[in-house]
């Protein structure tokens, strides 16, 4: 067994470290205050190659492995979750299915200008009434002619109403099937369309340095070529996209379990009562110790899943228990850490507060963590 | 132009550094390795200079196989080629006989200007980058903070801060520059950098290509010996002045200042 990351990847690792502690690190804090997504950052991050990292230099991406692009997401996140959301988004949600399933005119024309971060795109699935019944979505594509009349709604959409977001994926029910089930199926729609909107979503409680929208669909047309893949193909191409998606909610989770560690290591290093540093006391050492640990196992089962997916072995089982265990260790990691940052810890003065709140997200997001207990226990043959 | 940058791997300022059992090193085992942050000054300097003049940047690196991932970082900021000088005999020289393989290395490629970090953050030294030059028989100017090559190439001008001023000197080239902090802010080795990097070219070469006789270097040759390394005092509780107005704690301030400290 090698565990040993290849040479590129330990530069990459270094790269994206230094700039998230020099470029992002500084400006988190403030973009979480004033719920505001940063243009200056993404032009940065941009600029460095964040964006297309898996996809081939053909359609201006980087053509790195997905476990590069596991190590730049876990890296911002390590100091930004929002930040670390709107990477994770916009390679996943928003490149993913353009680059997997689009037709070579659909990729040509929008890639370049999202691998370059010039640009970004949403993935609109989730519905008021479609969260993990996905199934249900109720949002409706007619073919009227040459074209598709969209109507209906999506919610919770990050990277939608961007002022440089230049259309999303929706999915949307284009029929029913033979067996009487919804036929879905994934419909790109330009920014600017008329009858399509893209609302940003104020009041978050986490996440709030990245962008989350309401879309609305009202008589939008858009032409039959806007199809992505073959008609009906929408379930599929989704659960394909939620898969590789999980695991960079899952780097999400690593990277924000290991920021968490290391404000509480060197918190509980400075931190003096009773006359010794808090961290001599056994009850806190232990708690650095629990989290030095699940974060190793994280790790381990994370990359694992990356290498699976990399080597084209089916890795959906790994990819549900990376999401599910690396959110529920960040969730473990930020409350111990709050928890030895004592009063101060609940005070936005320290990042962790806010790591505290971001946290949340990652058990909900892309398929909550029941769903992922479900999808496990269906693949084990337990249900 | 054609610009060499030699840089150090160092270890990372966040490591904890621990001693070995024999008192005079450090433990590298667990270890995390960086470029000297004083040669990434070097690495950004040359290559804005090609970006001014074209040309091309080899980078020189001297040490054991994992110095190549440092080699690799500069690479994928821009440089074009890289040198690992890399011989077992190499282990525990100092800064002399570092100077020495690097001058061996560079002499016999074409070189207008060298850079190198003023010294390296580990041992703190700041020799190679002078006795590199001295090795070569060129001019060096030492913790330099601003670079200007002249338009035609054949002359270098440099600011230098000396207490609380600034020397402006200059030379013909070629020459050796150490780059101090301030110099300019280095690029990030970008992710299209790190692709293209794999694919330059990075040349290993080991004692006997260049020329070099191994008993000149190593442990047993070395002029500077360390005798002993302790780690540095534990800090000890900062003091709270006390008193009820500014005035009466400044007083108290100075009087620290003058009869416990006394440092005035």
């Amino acid at each position: 067994m090698d565990f040993s990351f290849s040479m590129e990847q330990e530069i990459l690792r270094n790269t994206v470290r230094q700039f998230a502690e020099k470029e992002i690190k500084s400006v988190a804090r403030e973009m979480d205050e004033r719920e505001e997504f940063s243009y200056e950052t993404m032009q940065k991050m941009g600029e460095l190659g964040l964006f297309g990292m898996f996809v081939s230099e053909t359609y201006g991406g980087q053509a790195m492995d997905y476990i590069s692009y596991i190590i730049a997401t876990e890296e911002i996140a390590r100091v930004d979750q929002s930040h670390a959301a709107t990477i994770a988004a916009g390679n996943s949600l928003g490149i993913g299915p353009l680059y997997y399933f689009g037709s070579e005119e659909q990729k040509r024309a929008h890639l370049p200008g999202l691998c370059s971060g010039e640009s970004l795109w949403g993935f609109g699935l989730t519905e008021p009434n479609a969260g993990s019944d996905a199934g249900n979505t109720q949002t409706a594509a007619v073919l009227d002619g040459d074209e598709w009349v969209i109507n209906g709604s999506k919610i919770f959409i990050t990277n939608a109403a961007t002022k440089i977001t230049s259309g999303v994926t929706a999915l949307c029910r284009t029929g029913t099937r033979q067996d009487g089930r919804p036929e879905l199926s994934c419909i790109l729609i330009e920014r600017g369309t008329p009858g399509f909107d893209a609302v940003e979503m104020h009041g978050k409680m986490m996440w709030r340095g990245s962008n989350t929208s309401q879309l609305y669909f009202d008589d939008c047309r858009v032409p039959k070529e806007n199809l992505l893949g073959p008609r009906g193909h929408g379930f599929y191409q989704m659960m394909q996209t939620l898969d590789g998606g999980r695991l960079s909610i899952g780097a999400m989770g690593l990277g924000g379990a290991q920021g968490c560690f290391e404000m509480a290591l060197k918190y509980s290093h400075e931190r003096v009562q009773f006359g010794k540093a808090i961290s001599n006391f056994q009850v806190n050492a232990f708690k650095l110790a629990d989290m030095a640990l699940e974060i190793e196992c994280a790790r381990l089962i994370l990359y694992k899943a990356c290498w699976l997916r990399d080597n084209n072995k089916p890795f959906t089982k790994e990819a549900a228990m990376a999401k599910l265990y690396c959110s529920e260790v960040m969730y473990r990691c930020a409350n111990h850490s709050v928890q030895l940052h004592g009063g101060y810890g609940l005070m936005k003065e320290y990042d962790v507060e806010r790591f505290y709140r971001d946290q949340k997200l990652l058990e909900i997001g892309e398929g909550t963590s029941e769903v992922q207990r479900l999808v496990i226990s269906r693949l084990i043959g337990a249900a | 132009m054609n610009i060499i940058v030699c840089l150090k791997q160092v270890p990372d300022t966040e490591s904890q550094i621990k001693l070995a059992p024999d008192g005079k090193s450090i433990l590298k085992e667990d270890l995390k390795w960086v470029m000297n942050p004083y040669d990434e000054f070097g690495v950004e300097e040359a290559l804005r200079i090609k970006e001014k003049f074209g040309g091309s940047v080899t980078v020189v690196g001297l040490g054991p196989k994992r110095v190549t991932e440092s080699i690799r970082t500069a690479l994928a900021m821009g440089a074009d080629k890289g040198i690992l000088i890399s011989d077992p005999a190499l282990e525990g020289s100092d800064a002399l006989a570092t100077a020495k393989a690097l001058a061996a290395a560079v002499k016999d490629i074409p070189y207008d200007i060298i850079f190198t970090g003023q010294r390296g953050v580990d041992d703190d030294n700041g020799i190679v980058g002078p006795a590199l030059a001295e090795y070569l028989g060129i001019p060096h100017m030492s913790i330099i903070v601003k670079v200007e090559v002249s338009q035609d190439g054949k002359s270098v001008k440099c600011n230098k801060p000396v207490e609380g001023q600034t020397l402006v000197i200059e030379s013909p080239l070629p020459a050796v520059v150490t780059a101090q902090k301030g110099l300019n802010e280095p690029r990030y080795a970008s992710l299209p950098g790190i692709m293209k990097a794999k694919k330059k070219p990075l040349e290993e070469k080991t004692f006997a290509a260049l020329g070099l006789n191994p008993s000149e270097f190593g442990e047993g040759a070395r002029n500077l010996k360390v005798i002993e390394l302790t780690p540095p005092p534990a800090r000890k509780a900062g003091k709270i002045v006390s008193g009820d107005t500014p005035e009466s704690k400044a007083k108290e301030l100075a009087r620290l200042l003058h009869e416990e400290a006394k440092v005035i």
